[in-house]
């Protein structure tokens, strides 16, 4: 039977947006918070265990990493009190910054900071959140992988942590080579699924929107459910900043951590060609003009590091807020941080 | 027409599909990393009470709905044209039964309700939470029971009939929770 609900239910929904009087209070409770400080003690202490050391670096920069999807904050800061301001970012992550230690002879260096993404709002995003961030000198792909793996097996208490190729985890779920398949097949399979895709795709979706929404839809879900999943060895063409191995086909030496189908962290066997960072960025800003984004800086300081020479390194970011969502079985990003973005 | 992007999302946006208005009941953001976002969204169409999945991309957009919610009095029923007049602009708006749906039980006249107009058309209507009737027509009740558990069928002065206890008589006045279509308890005059 049809009922005549909408008005109230309408009513309904406006009233909740209204409803602005505990908007004081936190939205995590007490213990949450003193999970939080006790994850970043455990954090902290598994790095300086290993020799790391902890750095911190400016939150609002003159660069910002150029990625395809993700937006920076930006602000206008003059150089003196009256004159005209120049624009500047709110880090995205401090890869830049700690790349340039690096480069300065930095060994082994972790930070645990704040970073912001633009426009992030979700069950698990906000836009500003807590970023652990580490690069090892000398540490090639699998040492790299292997250091995550060390960080989850402790933080989690589990057993060895689970790995799979970015190609095994489709071809597990979906029964296809996400490196090889083309835009009709990966449409095929959505549709199969049921999954619902936005209509603009239809016409500007590129290979790698369509293994976004297959991953997000189909795969991720069932990663690191039980124990922790590191997945790795990604499409060439999502190398970000990776070494992309010329493999047949070519992969980019990128990895990630899953846990309960949430994504924690992201590594890289780093790029420190110069010249591949340039054309990487030349590309990445055709890509975002093409989707109605404004290009970003290809010019940095970290290109100069670079020039400079930034030593073979491996490196990984790993959302805090994330992995004291997974600790504490929290639906929402809003259980672990005191004051989320509206209440900010 | 102005438009919602994808930054503007979120639940309660009146929006405007295939000339259809529909209530933003759910969106959920998702996105890998380094991935592309995607808003997944629950649509509720306001004339047909449907729900709908639609999933967009930044940067997509959708047009904005002209949905405002009025008071209007109830001023009476004409066949299956149901009269209600604005108790601001006095303006009068007809709704068809169909729009009107199981609520003509509460109606009586110059009851105030709320109704929803989409391009200043009438697509929804809905009653006070609680109603106050008088009952026309029930069996005879046991006297003296005052038993709430045990319940009959009672006939209201709009035709509409309701549950109610066995003591309830006629000529009572009666309280009824619309959204539930329950008896709550029996009025003083």
């Amino acid at each position: 039977m049809k009922k005549a609900l909408s008005a109230r239910f309408f009513a309904s929904v406006v009233q909740e947006q209204l409803e602005t009087s505990d908007q004081w209070r936190p939205t995590a409770s007490l213990a949450a918070l003193q999970r939080r400080a006790l994850l970043l003690r455990t954090v902290r202490q598994f790095f300086d265990e290993r020799g790391f050391l902890e750095v911190e670096t400016p939150v609002i920069s003159a660069d910002t990493v150029v990625d395809r999807h993700i937006e920076p904050f930006s602000t206008g800061v003059p150089a003196e009190v009256g004159k005209p301001p120049r624009r500047m970012w709110l880090q995205t992550s401090p890869e830049f910054a700690m790349k340039r230690l690096l480069a300065a002879g930095a060994e082994a260096i972790y930070q645990i900071g704040r970073v912001f993404r633009l426009g992030e709002r979700g069950r698990q995003h906000n836009p500003e959140f807590t970023m652990v961030e580490w690069y090892r000198r000398g540490d090639d792909y699998a040492q790299g992988m292997s250091l995550l793996a060390e960080l989850a097996e402790h933080i989690f208490g589990c057993g060895t942590v689970e790995r799979m190729t970015y190609a095994e985890a489709f071809s597990c779920r979906l029964g296809l080579d996400p490196h090889r398949a083309g835009i009709a097949e990966l449409r095929e399979a959505a549709r199969r699924r049921g999954i619902a895709w936005p209509e603009s795709m239809e016409e500007s979706g590129d290979r790698d929107d369509w293994l976004d929404l297959l991953l997000t839809e189909c795969v991720q879900p069932h990663l690191g459910v039980g124990r922790p999943t590191i997945v790795y060895d990604y499409p060439a063409s999502q190398c970000a900043l990776a070494r992309v191995r010329t493999d047949d086909p070519p992969v980019a030496e990128r990895f990630e951590l899953f846990a309960e189908g949430i994504e924690l962290a992201n590594g890289y066997h780093e790029l420190c060609d110069p010249n591949e960072l340039r054309r990487r960025n030349e590309q990445i800003n055709r890509r975002r003009r093409a989707d109605g984004k404004d290009a970003l800086p290809e010019r940095s300081r970290l290109l100069r590091a670079m020039e400079a020479g930034l030593p073979e390194c491996t490196g990984a970011a790993l959302g805090f807020d994330r992995l004291l969502m997974v600790l504490c079985q929290a639906a929402t990003i809003d259980e672990v941080i005191a004051f989320p973005f509206e209440r900010a | 027409m102005a438009t919602y992007n994808t930054s503007e999302f979120r639940k309660g946006l009146k929006v405007q599909l295939d000339g259809d208005p529909y209530l933003m009941i759910q969106c959920d953001f998702v996105k890998p990393g380094k991935g592309q976002a995607l808003y997944k969204c629950k649509l509720k169409n306001l004339i047909r009470n449907t729900v709908i999945d639609r999933t967009y991309k930044s940067g997509d957009s959708i047009e904005a709905a002209d949905i405002e919610e009025i008071e209007a009095q109830f001023l009476y029923r004409q066949q299956d044209q149901f009269v209600f007049m604005d108790t601001e602009s006095y303006e009068q708006y007809e709704l068809t039964a169909e729009q009107v749906d199981e609520a003509w039980k509460y109606l009586k006249e110059g009851m105030v309700c709320s109704i929803l107009l989409f391009n200043n058309r009438p697509i929804a209507m809905t009653p006070p939470n609680h109603v106050v009737l008088r009952v026309e027509y029930c069996e005879p009740g046991a006297r003296g029971n005052t038993a709430t558990n045990v319940t009959k069928p009672v006939r209201v002065e709009t035709g509409g009939e309701f549950q109610c206890p066995v003591f309830v008589e006629i000529g009572d006045l009666i309280k009824i929770d619309t959204r539930t279509g329950e008896y709550i308890e029996r009025v003083k005059e």
